[in-house]
């Protein structure tokens, strides 16, 4: 019983201080200090899924989200400005489109399976099979990466090619490849 | 030369070394632990962001070449895809790792999930780096009393 009461209270922590970070970033200027911020938003997002048991997931937010993001988000900064400019007070439809959106939502998550549970869809299909059978037909402790490298070998092929094609995406786009090709064929 | 920022430059020759372990851990020991090629590629990639960072692109650019890494980027998905072209030639199905020891499928699956991850880390940290190039070089100096 404390445990959950305890799990219950991590929770409203980590969800209060997401909100704040997202309420302080949406009401800065300064964009540097948004980009911190974001990174934090990202910290605590890693920390939910924790709770949540997905460590690997949590692994690759926090290496991600609040790593390599923040790195490129002040590159861009450098780049561009690092001042928000003050934007004209928006309407009552933006927040018309949020509330209705957000009621939609919340709406949504009525019909799904409350958190753990074993009858819910997600636990009924092949996950049992995989439980069972991996430790026989893999033999490695963490279930995740036999799913992820063997059972769906093909995935996540599939996903390092689209990291490859956007990394080769972003060359071309800003690394000034082209350029420089173009500059040694007006030498010739 | 950039004399200033002491403890900045300190405390990262201190700490990109640890990084780089921990990132070569997290890639070999995802059959155990959480992590991966993706989170290792991602923290193997923090290692040379930070030294950039810190020490400016020129610097490790020395280190870890662009023409290297643009290499790197394809390779990592070549031993991806090649692994599952090596098992088709042994007889068996695309990316069926019971293909390296057939006598024992279980250490097969191990090699292969072992090698299809140091691909995947290899791609990752080769895009990151790619990209963090792209955007670094095209930033022009900052002083520090800008930031």
């Amino acid at each position: 019983m404390t445990g959950i009461a305890m799990t219950t209270f991590i929770d409203i922590v980590l969800f209060s201080m997401l909100v704040a970070t997202a309420i302080a970033i949406v009401r800065m200027r300064s964009l540097f200090a948004v980009v911190m911020l974001a990174g934090v938003f990202s910290l605590l997002s890693a920390l939910l899924l924790v709770t949540l048991d997905a460590v690997d997931v949590a692994f690759t937010e926090a290496a991600v989200g609040a790593g390599i993001s923040t790195v490129l988000m002040l590159g861009t900064l450098a780049l561009t400005s690092r001042s928000e400019l003050a934007s004209r007070p928006a309407g009552l439809t933006p927040l018309l489109v949020v509330i209705v959106t957000g009621a939609a939502l919340v709406y949504g998550t009525l019909d799904m399976p409350n958190f753990g549970d074993p009858n819910a869809p997600a636990s009924t299909h092949v996950a049992p099979d995989y439980i069972a059978q991996s430790p026989a037909e893999i033999g490695v402790p963490n279930i995740v990466t036999a799913i992820l490298a063997s059972y769906r070998g093909y995935d996540t092929l599939g996903e390092t090619g689209v990291v490859f094609t956007a990394g080769i995406g972003v060359l071309l786009l800003i690394s000034g490849l082209r350029r420089r090709r173009r500059e040694e064929g007006d030498e010739e | 030369m950039i004399r200033h920022h002491l403890i900045l430059r300190v405390i990262t020759k201190m700490l990109i070394g640890p990084i780089m372990l921990f990132a070569l851990y997290v890639q070999f020991h995802g059959d155990y632990s959480p992590g991966g090629g993706f989170q290792a590629g991602v923290i193997m990639a923090v290692a040379f962001i930070i030294y950039g960072v810190v020490f400016g692109l020129a610097t490790v650019q020395q280190v870890f070449p662009p023409w290297l890494v643009h290499k790197l980027l394809a390779l990592g998905v070549l031993i991806y895809a090649g692994t599952g072209v090596v098992s088709l030639f042994l007889g068996y199905g695309y990316l069926d790792y019971g293909a390296f020891t057939p006598d024992h499928p279980e250490h097969g699956q191990h090699w292969g999930i072992l090698v299809v991850e140091l691909g995947v880390g290899v791609t990752v940290t080769g895009v990151m780096v790619a990209i963090y190039y792209a955007f670094a070089a095209r930033t022009p100096a900052i002083s520090d009393e800008d930031w």
